[in-house]
């Protein structure tokens, strides 16, 4: 797995680790509530598991399996790869961070805008490798 | 990789742009008012996030690298899988233009085109069960 | 694949037709009269879809196509691995049965197996997270190649 990947990776996990957490206190505080100001980490539950968790995933793995080229660089240019990484978790706090902070909506519109910038960067580093074997 | 799962893949990237897009229009619309049926934007990106970019990506990925299933057929059968790239992607179509005639008008029109949708998508969700099952096999 | 992972894959698959059968009758609700129970099912109809359809087909897929860790230690993720699948989807079933009820009888019985399946999940998480982080790591060949290299 190239370092990128593992970065990305790493980081989709402890997504995970922090997005489950959320969703089981908000569920547990739904069952039987303790403690009613939970319920505003559901932006940021959702925003750390769709967009942290599974996208970042998702990028990690495709930049690690997608078919290579059969010359050096075999991934192509990476670059839209890294720029991806740097935006997506950018972007994610921007748009979870003002809910629960109270920051003004501008703020979440700019984050949502950073991350189109990283589905965009990833998409033209991937295109490219997705081909079959007669290339 | 197969044609089949570059279409899936390809569509799949597309619809990531459009999820994050629609993420957008989501925050800079409501008080606008710009896009007609903009009340459902948000349900728009979960359908495209779930549906069009995971779902998608995955049905992609399975049928590109879960172990072939025999020597005559390795991936299933390709019209199955070609069955479950249409109506995943019919219905996906469906869903949105439901969710957008929702939002615009009250009329059962919209709720009717939904529930077909989601028919497509269970099709689409069988089609790739079906041909993908058998393939999930150790050595 | 691995029998882990061909559990996992396998369980998502039937989440995955169980989420959008779930979706079919969210959508007929509005237009023919169905059960109570369905009016509640709502976040039932996401968590099926995205923790036992999708997260589910990852942690399989992960397991299968993820080196190995190093130094290894199958037997103990082999135990962490099924305790992660056991722990996820008894909390998700009794998430499905007991959210829709909780929501339409507050304060009851149902409430507490909330808790139980929050638990539950929670741990599984945690579970497979241990056993996925040390295996996303670079192949030792190709390290130990690159360190050569670097002499």
């Amino acid at each position: 797995m190239p370092p990128l990947s593992i970065w990305f990776v790493r980081t989709a996990l402890l997504y995970l680790a922090l997005g489950f957490t959320f969703g089981a206190l908000m569920l547990s505080n739904k069952g039987v509530p303790y403690a009613p100001e939970l319920w505003r980490l559901r932006s940021l539950h959702i925003e750390i598991l769709m967009i942290g968790w599974f996208i970042q995933f998702a990028m990690g793995v495709a930049f690690w399996i997608f078919p290579r080229w059969w010359q050096e660089p075999r991934r192509g240019d990476e670059r839209g790869a890294y720029l991806a990484y740097g935006l997506l978790n950018i972007g994610i706090w921007l748009v979870a961070l003002p809910p629960l902070l109270g920051w003004a909506e501008p703020i979440v519109t700019t984050g949502r805008m950073v991350e189109v910038a990283a589905a965009i960067a990833f998409a033209t580093h991937i295109w490219p490798r997705s081909v079959g074997r007669e290339g | 990789m197969p044609p089949l799962s570059r279409w899936f893949i390809k569509t799949a990237l597309l619809y990531l742009v459009a999820t994050f897009v629609t993420g957008v229009l989501a925050v800079l619309d409501p008080p606008l008012q710009a896009i007609p049926g903009s009340g459902r934007l948000a349900i728009i990106y979960y359908h495209l996030f779930m549906l069009g970019w995971v779902s998608q990506l995955i049905f992609g990925v399975a049928n590109w690298m879960f172990p072939v299933r025999s020597r005559e057929a390795p991936r299933g059968n390709e019209q199955v899988g070609w069955a479950s790239y249409g109506l995943l992607n019919g219905g996906l179509a469906l869903l949105l233009i439901g969710e957008m005639l929702r939002a615009a008008s009250s009329g059962p029109a919209a709720l009717w085109l939904i529930v077909l949708a989601y028919l497509a998508l269970l099709l689409a969700g069988l089609a790739f069960v079906l041909n993908t099952w058998g393939r999930i096999k150790g050595h | 694949m691995p029998q882990l992972t061909r559990a996992f894959i396998k369980i998502s698959f039937i989440y995955l037709l169980a989420a959008l059968l779930l979706g079919l009758l969210l959508a007929l609700r509005q237009l023919v009269s169905l059960p109570a129970f369905l009016t509640a099912a709502g976040p039932v109809y996401f968590h099926l879809f995205l923790v036992g359809w999708l997260t589910q087909l990852i942690f399989g897929t992960i397991y299968w196509l993820f080196p190995a860790a190093n130094p290894p230690r199958p037997r103990a993720e082999k135990w962490l691995g099924w305790t992660a699948l056991i722990l996820l989807n008894a909390g998700l079933l009794l998430r499905v049965v007991a959210e829709p009820l909780a929501t339409l009888r507050p304060g009851t019985f149902w409430g507490w197996l909330l808790v139980v399946s929050a638990v539950c999940q929670w741990l599984g998480g945690f579970a497979y997270v241990a056993v996925v982080w040390p295996r996303s790591r670079e192949r030792t060949r190709k390290r130990r190649r690159r360190s050569q290299e670097a002499v």
